[in-house]
């Protein structure tokens, strides 16, 4: 059985439900049998691969949802040889650099260059060219991305690229000018209330309205993760009641309690109890700039008004200094420390 | 049918067709990047000073090796496409011009085995409408993302095969090439384009191709494109299939280019003055809405430089502030920290200036 997010998955661009504008538009780019390179953008659960997905259909057809899953060898100028597997159509291929580790550059280059060199045969469809979509694109090294700019050009005829992406800011500059940036927003709260609404009534349950409002705003206005929340709680109880507490995931509740900890004390001995908690969400692999964030935002709007902006500074700092650093229990860590710092000489001050 | 197997057949097929309608592609598939560029060098816009120099050696045939430098889209690969043309005709072209860039392979290894093997092959037969001078030309585009050592390797090779080529390398920051390198060229900087000749140009390209622009819409299109044509063009071109012969106007350039509204800058700027509660929820509505922090940076700097209520001290300690900030998005750090911060710290800097 599948889970809710995908099986009521939108599949066409007239079945999207929110940003109307933005379906027109790409209804009209998709219908004009062509199509520039396109950067699509937005944060998580806005439904940017839920809209590229119907762009592919409302080119090619329902073909492009038969998926298949290959596998090809890719060698290393150093003779290495990598083994990527990609999904693909007929008339598209997925790929995600993070697959291909360092020679992210090696697998772009020779894919797109095989993708531009066969051309499709002239079947039913009359588009001329295919589609190679790079999913988490901001992950692709700048080597990677210099390699496509040249490429993007040349191979412009018979094939095109989307790039799917959580923000530009990490995709160079060459790249985006060559490329119609898609920006997908979040849905309003509103907006996820209502897609919850449908799927409950395609699953034929009722949801009460409070309780759907306060879904969405766990979520974060994060539709994906607002079903998958719909479908946890409706596992756990069902009929609904309308002060059901909402099920954050596990380790999101078990974080906030490290925040609460810190705020409770601020001795050597409650570091170390803290400590234990910081490995203890590590070993279940969560990352460790999500852990910081959590922590920081949570902090952030607990304290005091005159130290918020020593705290954010301090959490920007550290969370800095982990995406450059190696280990990331040593930051985390700081940071804690450096909180219950800066929390304690502000409590005594004000005393 | 497999995705990649099928090559062999298709290229045959794709041959047969192609020989059919006598090679002619797709017209709309062209970007309006290629299709526009400049057919010879007197078509080169702005840059005079280079299309003279060039001009003259095109009189005497001489030539020596040559390197363009300047910000990205101010036709520095034009420019010696165009050359090229100018001297050896659009058939003789092919034989007498390598061009490689960072797509390319492009080692010390490849660049010597493709250059000896290029360099090797006598020089085929000349148009006679043109003056083509008795040497070839290499171009090495984005010179400066070649490493040092492939840099270094190149000396040699320039020199010894400077009878038969002449190396043209092309880059963005001249900094970058080794000194070596760069003593051996004729070196020629190509300035940003001024707005109005950027214009007239993006407004001939829409003409030519039927796209009807609103008043301020090319306008909007240059400024937002800053100096660098390719954008400018590449925008247009999206521009045009998106709106469907319906008119151009400047917002929708402006959603296009990936601008933020004035308007949520504004907002950000406003929120300084209020407590952090504000800030916070700023920050939320921007991260939610998708806009990517680098760009909230870049123009909520240009708002603060011109910003009246700011003293000169606020403004200098704000900029250090963005450059931090900067970095550390530059580092990969998280956008949300990282915005949120700047956000709380420059609000404490302006509050402090009006107290």
């Amino acid at each position: 059985m599948a889970l809710w997010v995908e099986k009521h998955r939108p599949a066409t661009l007239d079945k999207l439900s929110f940003h109307q504008g933005l379906s027109e538009h790409l209804k009209k780019l998709a219908g004009s049998g062509d199509l520039p390179h396109l950067l699509v953008y937005g944060p998580a659960g806005a439904g940017k691969r839920t809209r590229i997905a119907a762009v592919l259909r409302e080119i090619y057809g329902p073909g492009a949802e038969k998926l298949r899953v290959s596998q090809r060898v890719f060698e290393t100028p150093s003779r290495r040889k990598l083994e990527i597997s990609f999904i693909s159509s007929n008339y598209h291929i997925e790929v995600n650099p993070s697959d291909a580790g360092i020679y992210d550059r090696v697998v772009i280059q020779d894919l797109i260059k095989e993708v531009a060199q066969t051309q499709q045969v002239a079947t039913t469809s009359a588009r001329k060219f295919k589609i190679v979509v790079v999913h988490e694109a901001d992950a692709l090294s700048r080597d990677a991305q210099h390699a496509l700019r040249r490429t993007m050009e040349k191979y412009m005829t018979n094939m095109r690229v989307i790039l799917c992406s959580t923000s530009t800011g990490k995709i160079i500059s060459p790249v985006q000018s060559r490329c119609l940036l898609v920006r997908v927003a979040a849905p309003t709260v509103d907006e996820v209330v209502d897609v919850m609404g449908q799927v409950a009534k395609k699953e034929g349950i009722t949801i009460p309205p409070p309780l759907a409002r306060q879904l969405a705003e766990g979520s974060k206005r994060n539709l994906h993760r607002a079903l998958l929340m719909l479908e946890a709680a409706y596992v756990q109880q069902y009929p609904f009641a309308e002060t059901q507490p909402v099920v954050l995931p596990e380790w999101e509740a078990y974080t906030k309690d490290i925040a609460a900890a810190a705020l409770g004390s601020q001795t050597p001995a409650r570091l170390m109890e803290i400590r234990k908690q910081l490995y203890e969400v590590l070993a279940h692999c969560i990352p460790p700039s999500m852990v910081l964030k959590v922590i920081a935002l949570h902090l952030i709007s607990e304290v005091d008004e005159a130290l918020r902006p020593e705290v954010a500074r301090q959490a920007a700092f550290y969370e800095h200094r982990l995406q450059i650093g190696q280990k990331a229990i040593v930051h985390l860590e700081a940071f804690i420390a450096k909180f219950m710092s800066i929390y304690k000489r502000h409590a005594m001050a004000t005393d | 049918m497999d995705f990649f197997r099928s090559g062999k057949a298709t290229e045959q097929a794709v041959a047969k067709s192609r020989a059919g309608d006598g090679g002619k592609r797709d017209e709309r598939a062209v970007p309006w990047v290629e299709k526009y560029r400049p057919k010879n060098i007197d078509d080169v816009t702005a840059q005079e000073e280079v299309v003279q120099v060039l001009r003259k050696s095109l009189e005497t045939k001489n030539l020596p090796h040559l390197l363009f430098y300047g910000p990205p889209g101010t036709g520095k690969t034009s420019t010696i496409l165009a050359l090229a043309r100018d001297m050896y005709g659009p058939e003789a072209i092919r034989a007498r011009v390598l061009e490689l860039n960072a797509s390319d392979e492009r080692g010390i290894g490849v660049v010597r085995e493709k250059v000896k093997n290029f360099a090797r092959v006598a020089v085929g037969q000349a148009d006679p409408g043109y003056s083509s001078p008795p040497y070839k030309i290499v171009i090495l585009d984005e010179a400066d993302s070649m490493t040092t050592d492939a840099q270094s390797a190149l000396r040699r090779i320039m020199e010894k095969y400077s009878h038969v080529t002449r190396f043209c390398l092309v880059c963005n920051y001249v900094s970058r090439i080794i000194e070596p390198l760069a003593s051996r060229c004729a070196k020629f900087r190509f300035k940003s384009l001024p707005r109005d000749l950027a214009v007239t140009r993006v407004n001939h390209v829409a003409q030519a191709e039927g796209v009807a622009c609103r008043d301020g819409a090319v306008q909007a299109l240059v400024d937002y494109s800053e100096g660098d044509l390719r954008r400018a063009m590449m925008s247009l071109q999206s521009a045009s299939r998106m709106v469907q012969g319906a008119a151009l106007d400047a917002d929708m350039v402006a959603e296009l280019a990936g601008v933020i509204p004035p308007g949520v800058i504004q907002g950000l700027r406003a929120a300084w003055a209020a407590d952090a509660h504000s800030s916070q929820e700023a920050v939320d509505a921007l991260v939610y809405a998708g806009y990517p922090a680098s760009r909230v940076l870049a123009q909520l700097h240009d708002l603060v430089v011109s910003d009246q209520q700011l003293g000169s001290l606020q403004k200098a300690k704000i900029a250090m502030l963005m450059a931090s900030v900067d970095k550390a998005l530059c580092d990969g750090a998280d956008e949300k920290l990282q915005l949120l911060n700047l956000m709380l710290q420059a609000s404490r800097i302006a509050q402090a200036a009006s107290a």
